[in-house]
């Protein structure tokens, strides 16, 4: 039996250093390589060209050279979407994945009906990016929502929170930190790899439970916590849909909620000023690829590679 | 994926939280034995009891709309409590017939979309990952590293020349721009979810089909396939739930009102919404959420491997 399988081996090797698979390659990739030129390369390549152009659709794009990134860098509502967009991201990314790790420490107890826990607090994830949790946030902290309601229980008289120009951005980040489940669910599978004996040792040691979380769990979890950030990060630079619907389209009130992408879908596509818009979009492309760059070279320092 | 760090056999050590460290510290002369036996158990209680109302602090919001989607809408505001005092469907069929079309015109079209999406990833991402999985060619390693930085890069990047791409094609307001780009793998990581999963599929099961005469095509669909149900049903699930809930494209590529989807219809019913009628709305919006919810019942085993071992959403 086993000598029929290394003929066999030693056969099909042979025949695939003589033809190599390339024919059936092409065919089955066939699909994606049409895809790659035609959906995504062709389109990158042809925003960076109409990023140096005047375009509204109407007629052949009009070369302007860098007119459209200059005009973009003295806009104050594109810088008024950078920061909308940082703050947003670098204030409930670390948030949603310290609540995320938080509560997969929690769940990571051997404690029963775990399964129950991972659903109800994943359930949130998937459905977070909808309209329809859009619409009710929009609600929850609306003058008279619920949150309000909760509120005036205590005596305490809220705003609108959508609609104050200091607080609506803030429920933005409480709907992306109610989506940790996500994460939770790669931490907890996370902290699953980490074997036991270590703890054992640790505690025979005489090390509390801090200073193993400290020195086993956290170093062991580095890997997780890049690859969660990293991954949530992008995301959220991307967040369009939750404030294109809390501020009914407009990134209001007072510019609070311009995300990035909703000021670049309002030149594009409402004002059609594809130019500007396409400047804008690689410029995202720029901090988005910037950023991943600076993790991962960031990576070296603090995330422990345990092999 | 086969090697999924999500729910490995049970381990003799599955213990090792409270249990092992208490007998440890039993093991010492001086350890106190009453929190022993009183300890774990008084805590396991004190622990699901938090984590029971916190998981209710975090649902409360929906099961509020829930709630609410059966008050008549001037009692919504006024009592934040669930149980609704009376049972009321006025909201929901309201809401059906509050826009141009009944509400479930926007939920065929939705479904037709979604329809479409998961077949095209079904397909062609398979095609591709086998290649990048099994098949050697010139190459590969670099059109895979492509492929894996495709994942990255968001729409917004490329949408305005799509737009031009598809209008010039007469294709604005059908589903062509929301469904071709799945049927050319541009969800490069399920490619990447199913190279992860072939490549835990013994590879002398393809070199015996091999041997036997069988084409790269009948070691495809006979055997990679068949024994690849579990990827597939995560690519079909998470392609269901992302297609469902998109909006950014959806918004951009149909903008007549008979080609609406679910999120297109429920943004022109919020945009239309004073005060009054949020009850035929959180209706709307929570038939909007049933499908998702319902894949979610059914899928979860798949859902919690697929995130765990590609870290999607």
């Amino acid at each position: 039996m086993a000598v029929i399988q290394e003929v066999a081996r030693a056969r099909s090797i042979g025949r695939e250093r003589r033809k190599g698979d390339g024919k059936a390659a092409a065919v089955f990739l066939a699909p994606w390589f049409a895809g790659l030129v035609l959906i995504t390369a062709f389109p990158l390549l042809a925003s960076l060209y109409l990023s140096f152009t005047d375009y509204s659709l109407l007629a052949a794009p009009n070369w302007v050279g860098v007119e459209n990134y200059t005009a973009m860098f003295s806009d104050p509502r594109f810088y008024q979407a950078l920061k909308v967009t940082f703050l947003y991201v670098f204030i409930s990314v670390p948030l949603q994945l310290a609540a995320a790790l938080a509560l997969a420490m929690v769940l990571d107890k051997g404690l029963r009906g775990l399964a129950f826990y991972r659903s109800v607090y994943y359930l949130p994830s998937l459905l977070g990016g909808s309209v329809a949790i859009a619409i009710l946030w929009r609600q929850v902290f609306g003058a008279d929502g619920l949150v309000n309601q909760v509120l005036a229980f205590f005596g305490v008289e809220g705003y609108g929170w959508v609609s104050h120009p200091d607080y609506a951005l803030g429920t933005l980040m409480v709907l992306n930190v109610w989506t940790f489940g996500a994460p939770m669910v790669i931490f907890l599978a996370g902290l699953r790899q980490i074997p036991a004996m270590y703890y054992e040792a640790a505690s025979i040691d005489g090390a509390g439970r801090w200073r193993q979380f400290r020195n086993i769990t956290l170093p062991l979890l580095t890997p997780i916590v890049f690859f969660n950030l990293v991954l949530q990060l992008i995301g959220a630079f991307q967040t369009f849909t939750q404030a294109f619907i809390v501020s009914g389209g407009t990134g209001g009130p007072v510019d609070s909620t311009l995300f990035y992408t909703l000021y670049l879908y309002e030149k594009g596509f409402g004002s059609y000023q594809m130019g500007y818009a396409s400047a804008m979009a690689w410029f995202l492309l720029l901090i988005i690829a910037g950023m991943t760059a600076v993790n991962f070279l960031a990576s070296k320092f603090w995330v422990f590679y345990d092999d | 994926m086969t090697d999924a760090p999500v729910r490995p056999a049970p381990r003799p050590d599955a213990h090792r939280g409270p249990a092992t460290l208490s007998e440890v510290a039993a093991s010492y002369p001086d350890s106190p034995r009453r929190r022993r036996r009183l300890g774990p158990s008084l805590r396991r209680v004190a622990r699901h009891v938090a984590l029971i109302a916190f998981g209710l602090i975090m649902l409360y919001p929906l099961l509020w709309m829930l709630a609410s989607s059966f008050k008549p809408t001037d009692l919504i505001f006024r009592e934040p409590g669930l149980i609704p005092t009376e049972l009321d469907l006025g909201n929901y069929t309201d809401g059906w017939n509050a826009l141009l079309h009944p509400f479930g015109h926007y939920l065929m079209n939705s479904a037709l979309v979604v329809l479409g999406c998961v077949l095209g990833n079904l397909v062609s991402c398979s095609m591709a990952a086998y290649a990048f999985a099994r098949l050697k060619f010139r190459g590969r390693g670099i059109w895979f590293a492509v492929m894996l930085m495709s994942i990255m890069l968001p729409i917004h990047v490329i949408i305005v020349p799509q737009y031009i791409l598809f209008s010039s094609l007469e294709w604005i307001n059908t589903f062509l721009p929301l469904i071709v780009p799945k049927l050319l793998a541009t969800d490069a990581f399920f490619v990447f979810l199913m190279v992860q999963f072939f490549r835990g599929i013994p590879k002398e099961l393809d070199e015996a089909a091999r041997l036997d005469g069988c084409g790269h095509g009948r070691i495809f669909l006979q055997i990679m396939l068949p024994l690849s149900l579990p990827a597939l049903a995560t690519t079909a699930i998470f392609t269901f739930i992302w297609t469902w809930n998109d909006f950014f494209s959806q918004l951009i590529f149909l903008t007549r009102p008979d080609m609406y989807t679910v999120p297109l219809a429920l943004r022109t019913f919020v945009d239309a919404t004073s005060n009054s009628s949020w009850g035929p709305l959180f209706a709307m919006s929570i038939v909007s959420l049933i499908p998702v919810f319902l894949v979610f019942l059914f899928g979860q085993k798949y859902l919690v491997k697929g995130i765990a071992t590609t870290g999607i959403k």
